[in-house]
């Protein structure tokens, strides 16, 4: 008796009706596509991205070349060399990379650092069009900071009170 | 002799052209609409950046498949690798024919209107065949075994379809099966309720015949790659894939004609307003109302390829020969008692 009731339904595409009444609800439901580079989703204030040296508001960089992020780094991705500056004689660093092919972006470095010096954005869209420019340079860092230092304070400011 | 060259050549062939030029367009919008149905049942949003709402998605990618190059593989059969798309297709175009958009339009009132239907649509499938035979791969020879052996057995079931129609309307003629559904009673005068499970069976086939989703076997991505157009590229392939829209949006048009009143309204008898010509079509039906069933049909396609996962090849033998040729022979038999004792029909 059951397997012709069951042969009856089955006759009568109930499951199948079932089935195309769940797509047609789905027709209408909102979408969850972001339209990538015309939408972005949200970004926390604790993203960590592209890294950035910043300076203090007199324009005097902040980094004192004490190597903590050096030692820090997981993946070796930063090399430093220091030396006194020529005008007065203070500790600076005369070289500063980060190679971004080796980076893994935990944040240690910015973590690490006593002056607030070295950070990461939330810069997470770049490229390299040659395999050397993965590392950047001591300048670039520096021209990033200066460019995004009201996104990155910003940031920081936000975060503060947790840390 | 320049009028006969009118009558003779001129006037025809701008008949096919107002037939097959809206109909090419009509595939490249409804490749747009499949992708967008399809993206939105499965929340996403489908093709949106290439003119407005993504409009001119489907003419893009015509573009493209002409621009690219048509390869011939090494062991193909030269002469039936390039003959199988212009057989695929011909039918595909040449079934138009027949199909009545409304009381006066209607390129070819043939008396044997179903009857050149069936052929043409049966003749599609040596394009498959033929495309899977000489392009000279197992994945292409597989897909075209299963296209075969799948469209005969649907072909059945659909002609078993076709016979009760004609029981009901007594004619092989298109216009006259349509005015054979005429009445006073609204779309209760209809074929499809006398014949509901035969209007199923017939959709069922339907889109068993234009191999589409659940019964695309003989592409069978996931097993064959795609089956017996595997081989095709550049403008060759884009000519299967005309084939076989023209061909589902065909089998919707039938659909229509046979089943749902062709372009009757589906209020006759039932209102009826004087009102200016421009819309009269509501009550007393016009070419808008096939159009609209047209769609409704064709969007079932989508939907069917958006819900349902494809059918094993055994399932599919069993559905269309333990399951639906059954079940239109009975029906047959019903018909005939439904018209011996006057029930319906003319």
């Amino acid at each position: 008796m059951k397997r012709i009731t069951s042969y009856f339904k089955s006759l009568l595409l109930l499951e199948l009706l079932q089935g195309m009444g769940l797509t047609m609800r789905y027709l209408f439901k909102p979408k969850y596509t972001m339209r990538y580079p015309i939408e972005h989703i949200p970004k926390s204030n604790r993203f960590r991205g592209l890294h950035a040296l910043r300076r203090y508001a007199n324009g005097e960089e902040r980094c004192i070349a004490c190597k903590l992020c050096e030692a820090v780094c997981p993946a070796l991705a930063i090399t430093i060399d220091s030396a006194p500056r020529e005008s007065d004689g203070q500790r600076r660093t005369t070289r500063y990379d980060i190679d971004l092919f080796k980076c893994i972006y935990c944040g240690f470095c910015e973590e690490s650092c006593p002056v607030d010096s070295i950070v990461e954005t939330n810069i997470h869209e770049y490229h390299f069009e040659r395999r050397s420019e993965s590392v950047v340079t001591k300048m670039q860092l520096l021209a990033i900071g200066d460019r995004f230092e009201q996104q990155i304070a910003a940031d920081r400011a936000q975060d503060a009170a947790y840390r | 002799m320049a009028d006969l060259l009118i009558h003779q050549l001129l006037i025809p062939v701008a008949y096919i052209v107002a037939i097959v030029l809206p109909l090419v367009i009509a595939v490249a919008m409804f490749v747009y609409w499949e992708r967008k149905i399809i993206g939105w049942m499965h929340v996403r949003l489908g093709p949106n950046t290439i003119g407005p709402w993504g409009l001119l998605q489907a003419f893009a990618d015509v573009v493209k498949l002409l621009i690219k190059e048509v390869i011939l593989p090494t062991n193909a059969n030269r002469f039936l690798y390039y003959m199988a798309p212009l057989l695929a297709l011909i039918p595909a175009l040449a079934a138009w024919a027949v199909v009545p958009f409304s009381s006066r339009m209607v390129l070819s009132n043939a008396n044997a209107g179903v009857l050149y239907l069936l052929a043409m649509t049966s003749l599609g499938v040596y394009g498959i065949i033929l495309a899977g035979w000489s392009s000279n791969s197992r994945y292409a020879l597989l897909g075209a075994m299963r296209s075969a052996a799948q469209v005969i057995s649907y072909e059945l079931a659909m002609g078993l379809c076709l016979v009760c129609v004609l029981v009901l309307a007594g004619s092989l003629n298109l216009s006259d099966i349509v005015n054979a559904q005429a009445g006073s009673k609204g779309f209760l005068d209809w074929f499809w309720l006398p014949l509901l499970p035969v209007f199923v069976i017939y959709f069922i086939a339907g889109v068993a015949e234009t191999n589409r989703a659940p019964f695309d076997v003989a592409e069978g991505e996931s097993e064959i790659v795609a089956g017996f157009h595997v081989e095709y590229s550049g403008s060759a392939f884009a000519i299967f894939f005309l084939a076989e829209y023209a061909n589902m949006i065909l089998v919707s048009f039938l659909a229509s004609i046979l089943f749902m009143g062709g372009w009757l309204s589906p209020l006759q008898g039932w209102i009826h307003i004087d009102a200016p010509g421009w819309i009269n079509w509501i009550w007393t039906g016009g070419f808008i109302w096939l159009f609209i069933k047209a769609f409704v049909f064709a969007f079932m396609f989508l939907w069917f390829r958006a819900t349902f996962p494809r059918y094993r090849y055994d399932q599919i033998m069993r559905l269309g020969w333990k399951v639906l040729i059954p079940i239109g022979i009975v029906w047959v038999l019903v018909a005939g008692c439904m018209k011996y004792f006057g029930i319906v029909g003319v």
